[in-house]
């Protein structure tokens, strides 16, 4: 599992410093490398790259245990990686692979791993926010004391599952940390155009839920925050909101044609970037230019050997074509 | 079934409640109205005073947000039994229950389980127009992923409720709401749980095939009533589940009468109708002595006006009459 402490106590060490750069690090490349492979062919249909976005997901993480859930969304490579799914299978996955993450029947935007309590992975925005309420649901009504953590985007609030989910949560106090990963675009459509009100904390404040934006290019500040909210849920006070502003430095996805930012906007926020801004605080923290060097290494062998593993995985045969649908009837009741 | 006592359709769904939440403790109620109010068609009343808020659970109207909520607390660990006041406002929980419930252990590689149960009053005949008396039955029996049954009996709408829950996967119960206040026979006592699947013959006979389900299977009883005394013996079949479908006890129906008439409340065109008459057609088309014949809806969004309502759904005399033109044939 993710071995970075969390940071929230104040002083970076730099053991911390040091495991946030390598996830960052690992998510970037993995993603670069998908894109690569897209390009080749190897990776088929919708894929949607977290460029960019790295610092959320790896500032979220830490503060989950393994008995915490995770539900997040179809650009949900950075958030299984750091949520400890092995490299292997998500890009055997991506592949379509036998021995991917979902048996490679799910594909880039249906990961998921029960062992990790990674509830994928979904293709319908805002579809995740109810499965993430009964998740928390089973667990307040069984007394398991556990966080449901629940990545979506800001495009999210529009859907009126957004809204009865908000509402659901509050009205029932369930133990859900809301992650919004703000990158401004819901594919094409820019936030200022598609929402009356472009405050995404007031959508959740409305409804009573303690809300809290934070700089999501910040690792650290998006860690810390995240501990905050933690805090409270895991002492039953109820649902907690986070809103990382962050921003996709690739297209939405490998189809868009990316028409509607400028290139000096794309250019001004890569300057802000998660790892350009994470080096410098490192660095303060005793990460030096050999330490990064030798994260992109071990970075680049666990890539080259997910690949490996990928390219070398079996297909599933044909034959199998119709399992894992519904329970056949002599194995549905005991 | 030896030993019965007789119940209303909507006792033995309320008994078939409380059974099951007295057995399992991962049981409880949620949807709109099930709680104070006792449940739209008072199936639950005096389950919330029994069981209390927290598993009798009233929800806001949010029929996305709780039956996906019903489903996640599915997949982690309880058994919900989802109510959706009626099959017209489960449009507004079609993408959970399509995109996720029915798809998602497929996309997880067969990782993740919903044993969640959704019932759902479904059907027209009360005068309650166009948006309040949809069949839309077929839909969800068309998604790989759900099991859909009709239960048309008191019996069964006691029985399957149970099998229902001991299911791994998500089962979509459609409860015609004209049958709530009808009586009939349940176990005395024992064992009241049935299976999900079988279809099962409601009346025997030699001359034609009756397949249907739901409330359809009533008045295709009374068809048959009318017809016996015309000496034709129509064979009524009562589907029970709708997906997976009973194929063989269609065909061997099919294959002793040569003549199949399938009546359904939705609408002909897509209807799930159309996938009985295609089966027979593929399985039985040398044993069949004419063209199978659906007996539908009309083709118009049901009006409010009773004599229009009962002239745009299936009834006896249109049943009778389609057997009458099948044999004609």
């Amino acid at each position: 599992m993710n071995e970075a402490p969390s940071a929230a106590t104040g002083a970076l060490s730099r053991e911390n410093a040091r495991a946030f750069l390598h996830q960052m690090l690992r998510i970037r490349r993995f993603e670069e490398k998908c894109a690569e492979l897209y390009s080749a062919q190897k990776i088929r249909g919708f894929m949607h790259l977290y460029i960019g976005e790295e610092a959320v997901a790896s500032g979220v993480m830490p503060e989950l245990t393994d008995d915490d859930a995770v539900v997040a969304t179809y650009r949900e490579h950075g958030h299984a990686l750091a949520r400890g799914l092995p490299m292997n299978e998500v890009m055997a996955e991506m592949f379509g692979k036998a021995a991917g993450s979902s048996r490679g029947r799910g594909g880039s935007m249906h990961i998921f791993s029960m062992a990790h309590r990674f509830y994928g992975g979904n293709a319908i925005v805002a579809a995740g926010l109810p499965l993430a309420i009964g998740l928390a649901l089973a667990d307040r009504m069984r007394g398991q004391n556990r966080v449901t953590c629940c990545f979506f985007g800001e495009g999210a609030a529009a859907e009126g599952e957004f809204h009865e989910t908000m509402n659901l949560a509050a009205l029932w106090q369930l133990p859900v940390l809301f992650v919004c990963e703000n990158n401004t675009y819901a594919m094409g459509t820019a936030l200022a155009r598609s929402e009356s009100n472009p405050d995404i904390l007031a959508h959740a404040q409305v409804f009573g839920i303690d809300a809290e934006a934070v700089d999501g290019m910040d690792v650290v500040a998006v860690n810390a925050a995240t501990a905050r909210a933690v805090e409270a849920i895991r002492a039953g006070n109820g649902p907690r909101f986070v809103e990382a502003k962050t921003y996709r430095f690739r297209a939405h996805s490998m189809f868009d044609p990316d028409l509607y930012r400028s290139k000096e906007e794309i250019e001004a926020w890569k300057q802000r970037g998660p790892v350009i801004h994470f080096k410098e605080a490192a660095a303060a923290a005793g990460v030096g230019e050999d330490d990064i060097a030798a994260i992109e290494a071990e970075i680049a062998a666990e890539i080259e050997a997910a690949v490996a593993f990928a390219e070398a995985a079996e297909w599933e045969p044909v034959e199998d074509l119709t399992r894992d649908v519904t329970t056949p009837a002599d194995e549905a009741t005991p | 079934m030896t030993g019965t006592r007789e119940i209303s359709y909507r006792e033995a769904i309320r008994e078939a409640l409380r059974e099951a939440m007295n057995r399992d403790e991962r049981v409880f109620l949620m949807g709109e109205d099930v709680g104070a109010y006792g449940g739209a068609y008072a199936c639950s009343k005096g389950l919330l005073e029994e069981f209390g808020p927290e598993r009798i659970r009233d929800t806001p109207l949010s029929e996305s947000g709780f039956t996906g909520a019903g489903i996640g607390a599915a997949i982690n660990g309880m058994r919900p039994i989802v109510e959706i006041m009626t099959i017209n406002f489960s449009l507004l929980a079609l993408d959970q229950i399509v995109n996720t419930a029915a798809a998602i252990r497929h996309m997880s590689g067969g990782q993740v389980s919903v044993p969640v149960v959704v019932r759902m009053a479904t059907g027209a005949g009360r005068q309650l127009a166009a948006q309040h008396s949809h069949s839309l039955e077929g839909w969800f029996a068309h998604v790989p992923g759900l099991n859909v049954v009709a239960p048309a009996t008191a019996a069964d709408a006691r029985g399957m409720l149970w099998t229902a829950l001991e299911h791994p996967d998500p089962v979509i119960i459609m409860e015609h709401a004209t049958l709530y206040n009808d009586r009939g026979p349940v176990p005395a006592e024992g064992d009241t749980a049935v299976s999900l699947q079988g279809a099962v013959i409601r009346r025997e006979g030699k001359d034609a095939t009756i397949v249907t389900y739901s409330a359809n299977v009533k008045k295709a009883l009374a068809a048959a009533e009318t017809l016996a005394g015309e000496g034709i013996e129509a064979e009524v079949i009562d589907l029970r589940s709708l997906r997976p479908i009973d194929d063989a006890t269609i065909m061997a129906s099919v294959a002793k009468t040569h003549r199949a008439v399938v009546v359904d409340e939705a609408w002909c065109t897509g209807s799930f109708a159309g996938e009985i008459v295609s089966r027979v057609a593929e399985q039985c088309f040398f044993d069949l002595d004419a063209p199978p014949i659906r007996v539908c809806s009309a083709e118009v969004p049901i009006p409010y006006p009773r004599h229009l309502e009962e002239a745009a759904i299936p009834q006896p005399e249109t049943i009778a009459a389609a057997v009458r033109e099948a044999l004609r044939k």
